[in-house]
């Protein structure tokens, strides 16, 4: 049984039937970059171009390594120093580089639905590697994945989404992915980072971090993208760290082992401690271990279709 | 639906006298399996493996066999001609094949193409010393690639439009082979 959809744009645009295709070929994935031999003829006939218009460096490494991995032809683009700051149109840009005869990309962009918007225009197969604070589906696949590698299913597992929702298109896909595979989310930051209508999406809201630490079986840590926000959404980052970062005293004043996630990069410090992402619970590594094998997942079936 | 007309390849038991025969025939040219490995191909190739390895037992019981399962999904050259991606199977080699002796298993051998991939994947692991091919079925005429088997359970002539349906035990069928004419 094939994806769906021909582009992944978001979760939204998933089923759950995807989000499990996706998986059970991420597992085969994981154990071939296990091997002494990384690397699979899959894609060998394939030219994949990565357009970041935002900087990226977990992302682009993990996308370029799933692409090699892939045997596909990769060729790279970032915004800066490039045509766009000359006041080329994105369209316009895409279409030169298609030109050249390219089969699928993988596109950043700091503006929300610019992978939608290119979707109805060019002909290839397209993945969203995050589009303003829209949507970061790989993101969530990944998040999920080592998710349902530690606890089996997600059914009835308890996920807190904690720090700056409102600027997070990881909180936004993750909240549509968790749900959709049946996890219960909760988010939990101060008031004025997160969004109004969260609810509506089927996420509880929760303002206190210990009790939300106390009711969940992970958390998922954000950082607080200072890029983001035009406005002071909190008197300091010192405040910040004081309410809603995570110590060693907090983790372990909980009577369970909790799971912590984080999805990079992360300000040592602000919102984690660099105790708490190092310690034995952290999964933080391993999201991005698996991110190359989901990210080979996703390229593998969409360039099937 | 129609009954579609179909010729028993292997009737009345007689695919557990081939795969006897078959296993004679890798006794006569591998003596004690001294460094020999077997590996089915996904999914079917893996099962008659499996038997190949039981018999090999029966008839030398000093022969340590070591089993290997492998999927060529990822390494077949037709994902974009293909109307979905196939879905992909586990891969196990739990085992050196460097320098090994390979006895590659699978059940039908038509174009040559999946045997390529199978070479192609098998390669990732290691460089064996030799590499030798057993099929169930051998459809001749067809072969896309200039690949042969070694050992063959039947030899059968085949017109483009018939197919080769195996049913094993091992996945819920009656151990059956059947040539099929899809018209």
């Amino acid at each position: 049984m094939p994806l769906s959809t021909r582009h992944l744009l978001g979760i939204k645009h998933l089923r759950p039937e995807d989000l499990h295709l996706i998986f059970e070929t991420a597992d085969n994935f994981k154990d071939i970059i296990n091997r002494p031999i990384k690397k699979v003829p899959s894609l060998r006939d394939v030219t994949i171009a990565n357009l970041f218009f935002e900087s990226s460096t977990r992302t682009r490494i993990s996308f370029e390594l799933a692409e090699r991995r892939l045997s596909a032809d990769v060729v790279n683009f970032a915004a800066s120093g490039s045509s766009v700051s000359k006041g080329e149109t994105l369209l316009d840009t895409v279409n030169n580089i298609l030109a050249m005869k390219v089969d699928m990309v993988v596109m950043r962009h700091p503006l929300p639905g610019a992978p939608v918007f290119l979707s109805k225009h060019i002909r290839a197969n397209i993945v969203n590697a995050g589009d303003g604070t829209h949507e970061h589906p790989t993101q969530a696949l990944l998040d999920c994945f080592s998710l349902r590698e530690k606890f089996g299913s997600l059914e009835g597992v308890k996920v807190a989404i904690v720090g700056d929702i409102t600027h997070s298109r990881v909180a936004l896909s993750n909240i549509l992915a968790l749900n959709m595979l049946g996890a219960k989310v909760r988010v939990c930051g101060p008031p004025t980072l997160i969004p109004r209508h969260i609810a509506s999406l089927g996420a509880e809201v929760s303002f206190d971090l210990r009790e939300t630490l106390e009711w969940c079986d992970a958390a998922n840590m954000l950082r607080i993208q200072l890029e983001r926000q035009d406005i002071k959404y909190f008197p300091s980052l010192r405040e910040y760290t004081m309410r809603y970062g995570l110590d060693l005293p907090l983790l372990n004043s909980l009577d369970k082992k909790l799971v912590i996630m984080h999805p990079g990069p992360i300000n040592r410090g602000v919102e984690i401690t660099s105790e708490v992402a190092d310690s034995e619970q952290s999964i933080i590594l391993d999201q991005v271990e698996n991110g190359v094998a989901v990210r080979m997942a996703v390229l593998y079936l969409l360039a099937g279709t | 639906m129609e009954q579609q007309p179909r010729l028993d390849l292997f009737p009345a038991g007689k695919l557990t006298l081939t795969l006897q025969r078959l296993c004679h025939e890798l006794a006569e040219n591998y003596g004690d399996f001294q460094d020999t490995v077997i590996i089915g191909a996904q999914p079917r190739g893996v099962f008659l493996a499996r038997r190949i390895g039981l018999i090999i037992k029966e008839i030398v019981p000093t022969a340590d066999l070591p089993l290997g399962e492998l999927d060529v999904t990822f390494y077949r050259d037709d994902l974009r001609r293909h109307a979905a991606p196939l879905q992909p199977n586990q891969t196990r080699i739990n085992f050196q094949i460097e320098d090994k002796r390979v006895i590659l298993v699978d059940d039908v051998l038509y174009t040559g193409r999946s045997v390529r991939s199978a070479l192609d994947a098998m390669l990732a692991f290691g460089r064996p010393r030799s590499v030798e091919l057993l099929v169930l079925v051998d459809r001749r005429h067809k072969r896309e690639l200039p690949i042969e088997p070694g050992y063959v359970g039947i030899a059968v002539d085949t017109i483009e439009t018939q197919r080769v349906l195996v049913e094993l035990k091992e996945s819920g069928g009656n151990d059956e082979v059947f040539l099929i004419d899809r018209t």
